[in-house]
């Protein structure tokens, strides 16, 4: 049986650090190749990388790290986060990633998703999507979440299944960071909708709301970061509670 | 020495890192004489099949890999183009396994991504494999079983998860992309 896959999201910044990272037994709490091999040891299933980093400039560090990454993990990694154009991917994918996840450049442009889909095949492309409930309809939001757009999420992630994404990631703004659990309704009306993966994304808190959104989504993964960052949820832990669950999920390493 | 097959198809790097990390030193080049001296060949790719056979064929390296007699191992698309023929832009591929490549049905999430079991394991390539171990899958073509499968899978429908014709070998998951349990097929390919 296919599993359900769990997935850690590392913020990265300048290159090289992970923020909001406390992590008892790490060198170097802020490293992200440690943090990366800790999570692969304890069995993640993939992971994300975001770089929010701020400049340009700044930026180009971040392919060494890239390949840094793909050398020493061997897991699917992502790497998301201000990927403007088909060579900002291709030098992602050429240092080693398996997938880029793009998000505000598909927004303003929709065709990069068929471009980097057509160069690198679907599977290489993630569309991100954060979207943020409003008078009763979820939007889609670009720029980190700063910038609203008329777009309804359900039509915006069909719109990028036709123009080629692999999978979709999928972020509620409004459950983000709240510790309350994924948002079940859009992440099912989406999952629904769509014949590609969807990875749920913000707003885990507890191992049930893993349970939850397995259970009451179509979600094939679902991704958190500061409960894995902060040790409040181990990732061997969540898995023996989600087969007690009588979800599929892989056993470690 | 062991030889990856460059060609226009994504994440190479991946398989020389894992290949490097058992110990192996390792190139990725197209020169065919090279390929036909190595002492292992990796046939890897992700991509479209036909553009994928068209380069090869450009390159004559389609009748360099049928002419191999040392073990040569296929990763995802590469299982695909050592079968008969793809239906993925009606693609005549390199004929090594005898069997043929289609989509999957839509009746599921389609491409098949993530972590599955496989069953039916039977060749000197999953030594070690336990019943519940998982490999890592992406693709939205999969083989038709055939006799000469020795692993299967099941999504969907049951499909080949791995072939095998005297020295050449297949899968369609990336063991570089497997944990250790694709290490561990990786080493036993490797160790033939």
């Amino acid at each position: 049986m296919l599993k359900k896959r769990i997935i850690p999201c590392l913020d990265i910044k300048d290159g090289r650090t992970v923020k909001g990272v406390n992590f008892v037994g790490l060198r170097d709490a802020g490293d992200a190749v440690e943090l990366a091999k800790r999570y692969v040891q304890e069995g993640a299933d993939e992971l994300v990388f975001l770089d929010i980093t701020a400049t340009v400039e700044k930026r180009k560090n971040l392919t060494g790290l890239v390949e840094k990454i793909a050398r020493e993990i061997n897991i699917p990694f992502t790497v998301g986060g201000g990927i403007n154009s088909v060579e900002d991917a291709q030098a992602i994918i050429k240092a080693g990633a398996d997938k880029v996840s793009i998000n505000t450049a598909a927004v303003n442009r929709p065709e990069i998703i068929s471009e980097i889909a057509s160069e690198f095949g679907n599977q290489c492309v993630v569309l991100a999507i954060d979207t943020k409930l409003e008078n009763g309809e979820w939007t889609v939001y670009i720029h980190g979440g700063r910038t609203p757009t008329p777009l309804r999420t359900v039509d915006w992630a069909l719109e990028g299944e036709r123009r080629g994404a692999g999978e979709i990631l999928l972020t509620s703004m409004n459950n983000d960071g709240t510790k309350n659990g994924f948002a079940l309704d859009i992440t099912a009306a989406v999952s629904t909708a769509v014949n590609i993966p969807v990875i749920a994304s913000g707003g885990a808190g507890t191992m049930k709301h893993f349970a939850d959104v397995f259970q009451q989504t179509r979600a094939s993964a679902a991704l958190a970061a500061s409960i894995f960052h902060f040790g409040e949820i181990s990732i061997p832990q969540l898995k023996q509670f989600l087969k007690q669950q009588n979800i599929e999920v892989r056993g470690e390493g | 020495m062991v030889c990856i097959i460059k060609y226009n198809a994504g994440n190479i790097a991946s398989v020389k890192n894992a290949v490097e990390r058992l110990g192996h030193e390792c190139i990725i080049t197209d020169d065919k004489a090279e390929i036909r001296r190595a002492g292992k060949v990796i046939f890897p790719g992700v991509g479209e099949a036909s553009s994928a056979m068209g380069y090869l064929k450009e390159r004559e390296l389609d009748t360099v890999i049928k002419s191999l007699d040392q073990p040569v191992l296929g990763i995802c698309l590469g299982l695909q183009l050592l079968c008969r023929y793809s239906e993925e832009g009606n693609t005549n591929c390199l004929g090594i396994f005898d069997t043929t490549v289609k989509k999957f049905p839509l009746s599921d999430i389609v491409p098949h991504i993530g972590w599955n079991n496989l069953e039916h394991t039977k060749s000197s390539l999953f030594e070690g494999f336990g019943n519940d171990d998982a490999v890592y899958f992406v693709h939205s073509y999969y083989a038709e079983i055939c006799t000469q499968t020795i692993a299967e899978c099941d999504y969907i429908l049951p499909f080949s998860a791995s072939i095998q014709n005297n020295n050449f070998f297949a899968t369609q998951f990336h063991p570089e992309k497997s944990a250790n349990v694709g290490e561990r097929i990786l080493k036993n390919f490797l160790d033939l």
